[in-house]
C-alpha cells in the first residue's frame, strides 16, 4: 500500500499526462464513471435477474396472487400471518417444512465441514495414487441429484434394497426402514449428501492447503511443534478464509436441499421429510399460489441471511 | 484451482438463478388477463379444416409405451392432413401441469393439451383451457357413448372443456408362478373378500407375504382409494364442500389395509415401487397396479403375471380410475385456424382411439370398447368392465392438493405413524382447510 503512495505522490511534480486535467470529473486515473463502467455487465446483470425479481418477490408476497386468475388482490401482511397463524390451512405444512429442513442443515452442517477436511488433508499428502483418490473422492459430485436419488432410493430399499440385504449377511438387522421411517430417513438424507458433495468442499479444502505456504510448516516444525500442534497452529489459521467460505456456502446449500428428500424419502413417513424449498415448489407452481409462496421464500431468505451474517460476524471476532 | 471451482460454482448459480428469474418475470408480464378466448367460434367443431396449412403443438405426459404408439397416431393424422402439421411435445405429469400455467401466459404454451380428467376442472377456473361444447356437437357426442362419470366429469360451470380419450382404471396383477408354489390354481385369482385372505394364508405358510401394501400414493394410495369406495365411503360429499374420508367405512378399509401389514401378509415399510418390482420378482402375489402395467408386464413374459378384474372386497364393486382428455389451449393471439385444425384432430383421434388402446388404456368411447376388435386386445379388455362401477376423483378446481392431503393420510397409517382413525381424521381436518382456501380463490 505504501508503495502505491509513494508512487503516486512523485507523479505530482511530474508533468501532467497529455490531455489529462482538462475535462472536468477526470482523474490521471480516467473517467470518474470508468469503475461503474467496469462494474456493468455484472451489475445490469444483478439488477435484472438479481434485484429486480426479489423486488417483484416482495411485490407478490403482499398479494394473493395466481399467474393466471386475473383477480390479485391486495392482502397486505394476511400471506405472511397465515404463516404464524396455527388456524390457516397452510400452518402445519410450513412449520413442519422448517423444522424438517432445520434437522437436516444441523446433522449435514458439521459432517460436511469435518470430513471433507480430514479427506483433503489425507489427499494432500504425497503417496502413489493420489491423483486417482482426489479422482475418486470428487466423482459422486459430477452425478445429477436424480441419478443420486434413484439410485439410493433403490439400495436402501427396506426390503428389496442391496444395503438391507449387506447388513443381513453379516448379521445385523436387515430390516431397517431407511427410507420410509424416522429417524433412519434422515440419516439415509444426511449420508446420501455427504456422499455426494464432500468431495466438492474437499477440492476447497485442497487448494487452500496447497496455498499455505511450506516455509511455516518448515518453521514449525523446527520449533519443535508436533503434528497435532503443526495442524492447530498452522493449517486451521491458513484455512480460516476458506473455512467462512465452505462453512457458508454448506449451510446454504444445506438449508436448500429439495431434491434428495423428493427422490430417495419422498417426503414420507407423512410429510415429515418434506423441506422449505419443497413447500415453497408446490405452493407456487402445484397450488399456483404465488404469494404465499413469495411469503415463504422471503422468510425463508431472512433466516438465511441472519445466520449467514452470525457467521461472517464469528469469524470475524476470531481473526481480531 | 480453486479459482476454476469458485467461478463454476458461480456460473450454475448464476445459471439457474437467471432461468428461474426469467420465467418468474415471463410468467409475471404474461397475466392470465391478456389471454383470449377465441373458442366456440372457430371452425365447424373439428368436422374438417380448409383453411391454409396451421403448425399445431400438442403436449402430453404419455412417457410410457403408450408415448410411442400416439406418436405412431400422430404420425398417421399427419400424413392424412395435408394443411395441418401436429408436433408432439412429452413431459413427465407431475412437471407438466407445472409448466403448462406459465408455458400459456408466456405464449410458449401448446394448441392441444392431454389432461387428466380431475386437473379440468382447475385449469379450466384459471383460464388456460377453452370451451369445447361445439366439438362434442359435431362428433355428436353425448353421456350415453361413455362412463357417465367421465362424461360428466369433462363439464365446468355447465361448458364441456375436455373430450375424453381413455379411461385407465386399477387393475389387479397376479403372479402365477408364486400361486402355483403355494398350491393356489394360478387361472383362478381370488374375485372376492373370502378367497383373497384364504389365499393370503395359503401363500403365509409356503413364506410368501402375498399382498405388499405401499405406503405411497403409487400404489398404495390408489389401492385404499379403491377400497373406501368398495366399503361404501366416499372422499367428499356430494358438493365438494367437505372432506369424508374419515367416515366409518374409510377408517375400516383403512384398518383392512393396515392390517394386511400386522397381520403379515405385507412387510412393513414398502419401499416406492417396491410392491411391484416384488409382485415381478416373485416375492409378492398380488398387486393392485394401474392398467398401464399391461405394457410393462407384455415385455416380460417369462415373468408370469396375469391381469384381472380388482376382487370386491368390501360391501361393493370399486375401483380408483382416471381419465386422459383433450384440451384446446387459450393463446394470447387467437388464431381460428388453430383452432378449428386442433378440432379437427381431436375428432380424428378420438375415432381412431381403438388403436390407442393398444398402448394399454381403455377407449372413452362405449362403441369402441364394445367392438370385437377391442375385445381381441388381450389384458387391456380385460379391465373394461371395471369402469361400470370405476370412482373417478370429482371435477372440482384445486383439488389435486387435498388429494395429496388424502394419500398422505394414508401414508402416515400405512407407516404406523398414527392410527387409521387419527391419520384420517387429521388428513380431514386439513383438507378441509384447503377446500376453504380454494373456495375463496376460485370464488365457488
Amino acid at each position: 500500500m505504501a508503495d502505491v503512495i509513494e508512487v503516486g505522490a512523485a507523479r505530482k511534480d511530474a508533468p501532467p499526462p497529455a490531455g489529462g486535467k482538462g475535462r472536468r470529473g477526470v482523474t490521471e486515473r480516467g473517467s470518474r464513471a470508468t469503475p461503474y463502467l467496469f462494474l456493468a455487465p455484472y451489475l445490469l446483470l444483478f439488477l435484472t435477474f438479481g434485484l429486480l425479481p426479489i423486488l417483484f418477490g416482495v411485490w407478490l408476497s403482499v398479494h394473493q396472487w395466481d399467474l393466471q386468475l386475473p383477480n390479485r388482490p391486495f392482502v397486505g401482511l394476511d400471506n405472511y400471518k397465515d404463516l404464524f397463524d396455527s388456524e390457516s390451512a397452510i400452518y402445519g405444512d410450513w412449520w413442519s417444512s422448517v423444522k424438517a429442513t432445520a434437522i437436516f442443515t444441523v446433522f449435514s452442517v458439521p459432517l460436511l465441514v469435518v470430513i471433507p477436511l480430514g479427506l483433503a488433508l489425507l489427499l494432500n499428502k504425497s503417496f502413489p495414487g493420489r491423483t486417482f483418490f482426489r479422482a475418486v473422492y470428487f466423482a459422486p459430485y459430477v452425478l445429477g441429484v436424480a441419478v443420486i436419488g434413484l439410485l439410493w432410493r433403490f439400495l436402501l430399499d427396506a426390503n428389496l434394497g442391496l444395503v438391507n440385504r449387506l447388513l443381513g449377511a453379516v448379521g445385523l438387522p436387515a430390516d431397517t426402514p431407511w427410507v420410509t421411517d424416522v429417524p433412519w430417513a434422515w440419516v439415509s438424507l444426511v449420508g446420501v449428501t455427504v456422499w455426494w458433495t464432500s468431495g466438492f468442499n474437499a477440492v476447497i479444502y485442497l487448494a487452500g492447503l496447497q496455498d499455505i505456504s511450506p516455509e511455516l510448516y518448515e518453521a514449525s516444525r523446527m520449533d519443535g511443534a508436533n503434528a497435532w500442534q503443526r495442524f492447530r497452529n498452522v493449517t486451521v489459521p491458513g484455512l480460516r478464509p476458506v473455512l467462512l467460505f465452505v462453512l457458508t456456502t454448506t449451510i446454504l446449500a444445506s438449508a436448500n436441499v429439495f431434491g434428495q428428500s423428493f427422490l430417495i424419502t419422498q417426503g414420507a413417513p407423512g410429510e415429515e421429510t418434506r423441506t422449505v424449498v419443497w413447500r415453497i415448489v408446490d405452493e407456487g407452481l402445484r397450488d399456483n399460489d404465488a404469494g404465499r409462496a413469495a411469503a415463504m421464500s422471503i422468510v425463508f431468505a431472512l433466516a438465511l441471511t441472519v445466520i449467514s451474517l452470525i457467521n461472517f460476524r464469528f469469524f470475524r471476532y476470531r481473526e481480531d | 484451482m480453486i479459482q476454476n471451482e469458485m467461478s463454476r460454482r458461480r456460473l450454475l448459480g448464476l445459471g439457474v438463478g437467471l432461468g428461474t428469474a426469467a420465467s418468474l418475470t415471463l410468467a409475471g408480464c404474461g397475466g392470465g388477463s391478456a389471454t383470449k378466448s377465441g373458442g366456440p367460434a372457430a371452425g365447424n367443431g373439428g368436422k374438417d379444416y380448409t383453411g391454409p396449412k396451421v403448425d399445431l403443438k400438442l403436449w402430453n405426459g404419455f412417457t410410457g409405451g403408450d408415448g410411442d404408439i400416439f406418436k405412431k397416431l400422430v404420425q398417421q393424422f399427419n400424413s392424412e392432413h395435408q394443411n395441418i402439421a401436429v408436433a408432439v411435445t412429452t413431459y413427465q405429469w407431475e412437471d407438466y401441469y407445472s409448466k403448462l400455467p406459465g408455458a400459456v401466459s408466456s405464449g410458449n404454451g401448446p394448441d392441444i393439451a392431454v389432461m387428466h380428467m380431475d386437473q379440468l376442472a382447475t385449469f379450466a377456473a384459471r383460464g388456460v383451457i377453452t370451451e369445447l361444447d361445439d366439438v362434442s356437437k359435431a362428433l355428436e357426442l353425448n353421456e350415453g357413448d361413455f362412463a357417465p362419470t367421465v362424461w360428466t366429469g369433462g363439464i365446468y360451470n355447465d361448458k364441456r372443456y375436455g373430450i375424453p380419450l381413455d379411461m385407465h382404471p386399477l387393475g389387479f396383477y397376479y403372479n402365477k408362478a408364486v400361486m402355483q408354489k403355494a398350491g393356489l390354481d394360478p387361472n383362478k385369482p381370488p374375485t372376492n373378500k373370502e378367497e383373497f385372505t384364504a389365499a393370503l394364508v395359503e401363500l403365509k405358510k409356503s413364506g410368501i407375504q402375498g399382498f405388499w401394501v405401499s405406503p405411497f400414493q403409487f400404489t398404495g394410495g390408489m389401492t385404499f382409494y379403491s377400497l373406501l369406495h368398495q366399503w361404501g365411503g366416499t372422499l367428499f360429499d356430494d358438493q365438494v364442500q367437505k372432506a369424508t374420508f374419515n367416515s366409518d367405512p374409510a377408517v375400516e378399509a383403512c384398518t383392512w389395509l393396515v392390517d394386511m401389514i400386522k397381520q403379515g401378509y405385507s412387510p412393513a415399510n414398502v419401499g416406492q415401487d417396491a410392491d411391484y418390482l416384488a409382485l415381478k420378482a416373485g416375492k409378492n402375489a398380488f398387486n393392485f397396479n394401474g392398467i398401464w402395467q399391461i405394457n410393462d408386464i407384455a415385455k416380460d413374459p417369462a415373468a408370469q403375471i396375469g391381469v384381472a378384474e380388482v376382487p370386491q372386497l368390501g360391501t361393493q364393486k370399486a375401483v380408483w380410475a382416471n381419465s386422459h382428455n383433450f384440451t384446446i389451449v387459450k393463446q394470447r393471439g387467437a388464431d381460428n385456424n388453430k383452432i378449428s385444425g386442433a378440432k379437427v384432430f381431436i375428432n380424428w383421434l378420438s375415432e381412431h382411439s381403438l388403436d390407442w388402446a393398444k398402448g394399454g388404456q381403455v377407449p372413452a368411447r362405449k362403441a369402441v370398447r364394445e367392438s370385437a376388435e377391442f375385445k381381441a386386445i388381450k389384458d387391456v379388455s380385460t379391465l373394461a368392465p371395471e369402469l361400470e362401477y370405476a370412482a373417478f376423483p370429482p371435477a372440482t378446481p384445486g383439488l389435486g392438493e387435498v388429494l395429496l392431503t388424502f394419500y398422505n393420510s394414508f401414508n402416515e397409517a400405512a407407516l404406523n405413524k398414527k392410527s387409521p382413525k387419527q391419520a384420517l381424521d387429521d388428513g380431514v381436518a386439513k383438507a378441509n382447510k384447503q377446500l376453504e382456501d380454494n373456495r375463496k380463490k376460485y370464488g365457488n
